[in-house]
């Protein structure tokens, strides 16, 4: 197993690459394309806004080897600005394309009565099939820490993974597709919960993943 | 449902904590990352390291206690304390910090406020607030532990750093802080109402009741605390179950996950 971690100069790269140091990976951090030779798993996680984070990974060389793993259906953990990117464009960054693997757009929540914004703090999440192993052992609807103003939103509500309630918004919280899952909230900063998910990811991914052998 | 978070601050110099912290499960109760560590094994919802001496020496060491912790430590972690640049915010935030909180150097230097938001998002910025009440429904801002009037308004001073990008707000009462006899409920409404962005309560928490309040009539998003863990009166555990009992939505407990053997 090689896990590619995505550094494009502004992700919260530390903490998702000290997570998967703690459940026993060890992540490569990659800047460019010769980065991601041998990899198995590719983590884009994400900080900084929709536009910064498409220029810098072309500046890097990363556009077209990120859409190319994921269209090869290969291991993607997309998180915050790595989900994003996933789809056409954003409200944020209005005029710059994103990766279009994803029909859809990523919107901003509408600023109504006493809704704060950024959505900051723990939210219960909502799997749309419990039953995969993906969510294994975090119980039915699952805290996570979220910290956000935007959203994507999905043309095709069948790649729907999890939702999250906030105001009068019912976000996709997460889509999955294959191998790719890619989430809205930090599982990185969500403690045991975040912990469990990114080691279901590897696993659920890769069968014979070493981690599997030294489970609790 | 979006949870009320729970959030311990531990107030740090020269990389010690003072004021104490008294659990009974550590060996070395004024190692910072030693009390971070046991308040995420609480399950705490987030962590506040405040440098009280904020000088420029310190610093390093602040990085150094921040990059330990965030080794093991995943739950969001603010820094504040003598942060008074972009680069200075760069550097905390590179060591593994989610937010970076200002105060005195917003005051001096409002655009610093739409600099850091610029440079890493609102998320990253919360500014903090010491407030004291000047007359009724009126507060004034005061830097220097309380001691300097800055000739600001409270909540006009949150709607304009609001408006700069600010990501949260920590506000405290600098007539409650210190007085465990509950959190000032009108300023935190207050300003809660003023602002879009979420706002965490602080000083004057004496029991879990006080929390409720600020949480309910305050209409605070967050409550920071800290004597009332430090000392083992209460642990975040029983915080949270007390709210959950009196309809305030909290992440609830979990069964402790590990990757790894002991």
């Amino acid at each position: 197993m090689k896990i590619a971690l995505i550094d494009y100069g502004a992700g919260n790269l530390r903490s998702v690459a000290n997570a998967l140091r703690e459940i026993g990976a060890d992540p490569t951090i990659a800047s460019g394309p010769q980065d991601l030779e041998g990899a198995t798993h590719l983590i884009l996680p994400g900080v900084g806004s929709f536009g910064d984070c498409m220029s810098e990974l072309t500046k890097r060389g990363l556009v077209e080897p990120i859409r190319e793993w994921v269209k090869q259906g290969r291991p993607y953990l997309g998180i915050c600005l790595g989900y994003q990117i996933l789809f056409d464009s954003s409200e944020e960054s209005p005029g710059v394309s994103g990766l279009g693997l994803f029909r859809g757009a990523v919107r901003r929540f509408k600023e109504v009565d006493s809704l704060k914004i950024p959505h900051m703090g723990w939210n219960s999440v909502i799997p749309t099939h419990p039953e995969q192993e993906l969510w294994s052992e975090l119980g039915a609807e699952p805290f996570f820490y979220y910290v956000h103003s935007f959203f994507p939103v999905p043309d095709d509500p069948s790649v729907i993974a999890a939702q999250t309630e906030y105001g009068a918004d019912r976000f996709a919280a997460a889509i999955g597709q294959d191998k790719l899952f890619a989430c809205q909230y930090h599982p990185e900063k969500s403690q045991d919960a975040g912990l469990r998910l990114i080691r279901n990811f590897l696993i659920f991914t890769e069968k014979d993943l070493e981690l599997a052998a030294t489970a609790p | 449902m979006l949870a009320k978070r729970i959030i311990p601050c531990l107030d740090v110099t020269d990389g010690r904590v003072v004021k104490g912290v008294n659990f009974v499960d550590l060996i070395d109760a004024g190692d910072p990352v030693e009390c971070a560590l046991a308040y995420n094994a609480q399950q705490a919802d987030e962590l506040v390291f405040l440098d009280i001496t904020a000088s420029s020496d310190n610093r390093g060491t602040m990085v150094d206690v921040v990059r330990r912790t965030a080794e093991h430590c995943f739950i969001p972690l603010t820094v504040g304390g003598g942060i008074r640049t972009v680069e200075n915010m760069r550097e905390m935030l590179l060591a593994g910090a989610d937010k970076v909180a200002i105060n005195t150097s917003a005051v001096n230097h409002p655009d610093l406020v739409d600099a850091g938001a610029k440079a890493f998002g609102s998320q990253c910025v919360v500014v903090a607030i010491d407030a004291k009440r000047e007359g009724p429904g009126k507060w004034g801002v005061y830097t220097h532990g309380g001691r300097t009037p800055v000739g600001l308004d409270a909540v006009e001073w949150a709607r304009e750093i609001w408006r700069r990008g600010a990501g949260e707000i920590l506000l405290t009462s600098m007539d409650a802080d210190g007085t465990q006899a509950g959190y000032d409920l009108g300023l935190t409404a207050a300003v809660s109402s003023a602002v879009g962005i979420p706002v965490i309560a602080s000083g004057g928490a004496g029991n879990l009741d006080h929390m409720v309040d600020v949480l309910d009539a305050g209409k605070a998003d967050a409550v920071l605390a800290a004597s009332i863990f430090h000392f083992g009166k209460h642990t975040v555990g029983e915080a949270k179950e007390h709210f959950a009992a009196r309809g305030i939505p909290v992440r609830p407990i979990t069964r402790t996950f590990r990757a790894t053997p002991e």
